[in-house]
């Protein structure tokens, strides 16, 4: 399947996958991470149960400590 | 550009957070002629502190909401503060912003951030957050940047977390604070809009 991941095609071998499996996947490795899917926002508690697919733009931004 | 100076005057602006983001952000936007600020914040301030935060020797040990609306008046007298001494969470941020047009996102903890973020898509879509992220240490000029989300923007350089090794210096904190008072004024004077289907996913 073919994604976008911010702003960038992205090719990956499979259907879909969770937005924790894309995640890891993409080595986003700060715990706290601003996810969009076509716009919307996932919630952290929903990264299981949200999946993306063929087509999808994904927008990730880690969250750093610090302020 | 008067007529679009003239609609600070009648713009509320949250700051979610007195700390370096948000001491050094508010100042900024009071500056720069923002009508109104809505600031919270539970801690004092400290001689650790001062070392980046808007803050003064003679204000150690006052409360931050206190200490932050009185240098914001004695730079701007025109200027409405409306102070929270408490700690922030989901229900605190639906009351004290319901009337801000633009929240600043401007605490120290990753876990806050995501918070205030998730907590504005669900009940604020109408508002603009605007975020930091990533601002420790000192140098690399040019990692800082902005980037937008729909209604969501995140100042900073995403990467360099605080640590023991990377402390938050003034240069680099001032930096990200005064992107993130230059995107609330872009906001404002330019009239953006927070683009549609900008809620949270619900299957």
């Amino acid at each position: 399947m073919k994604i976008i991941l911010n702003n960038s095609e992205v090719s990956m071998a499979g259907e879909s996958f969770s937005v924790r499996e894309l995640l890891a996947l993409m080595n986003f490795t700060f715990p706290m991470i601003v996810v969009k899917i076509n716009g919307r926002l996932v919630r952290k508690e929903d990264y299981e149960r949200v999946f993306v697919g063929d087509g999808d733009n994904v927008e990730a931004i880690h969250l750093i400590s610090g302020g | 550009m008067k007529s679009k100076l003239q609609k600070l005057k009648g713009t509320c602006v949250g700051i979610a957070g007195c700390g370096g983001l948000g001491s050094n952000c508010a100042m900024a936007l009071a500056r720069a002629g923002v009508g109104r600020l809505v600031i919270a914040d539970f801690d004092v301030v400290s001689a650790a502190n001062l070392d980046r935060q808007y803050y003064f020797l003679d204000q150690v040990g006052q409360k931050k909401v206190q200490a932050l609306g009185d240098n914001l008046r004695r730079v701007n007298p025109d200027i409405a503060v409306e102070a929270h001494d408490l700690r922030l969470g989901p229900d605190e941020v639906r009351r004290i912003f319901k009337d801000c047009q633009v929240i600043v996102e401007a605490f120290d903890r990753a876990d806050m951030k995501l918070m205030i973020i998730e907590t504005a898509s669900e009940h604020f879509p109408d508002k603009f957050i605007v975020a930091g992220s990533g601002l420790a240490g000192y140098g690399n000029n040019n990692d800082l940047r902005t980037r937008r989300l729909g209604s969501l923007f995140i100042c900073g350089d995403e990467t360099s977390e605080v640590t023991e090794d990377l402390p938050p210096l003034a240069p680099r904190v001032a930096a990200v604070a005064a992107l993130q008072a230059n995107q609330v004024l872009e906001i404002v004077m330019d009239d953006l809009e927070p683009a549609n289907g900008e809620d949270v996913w619900d299957e």
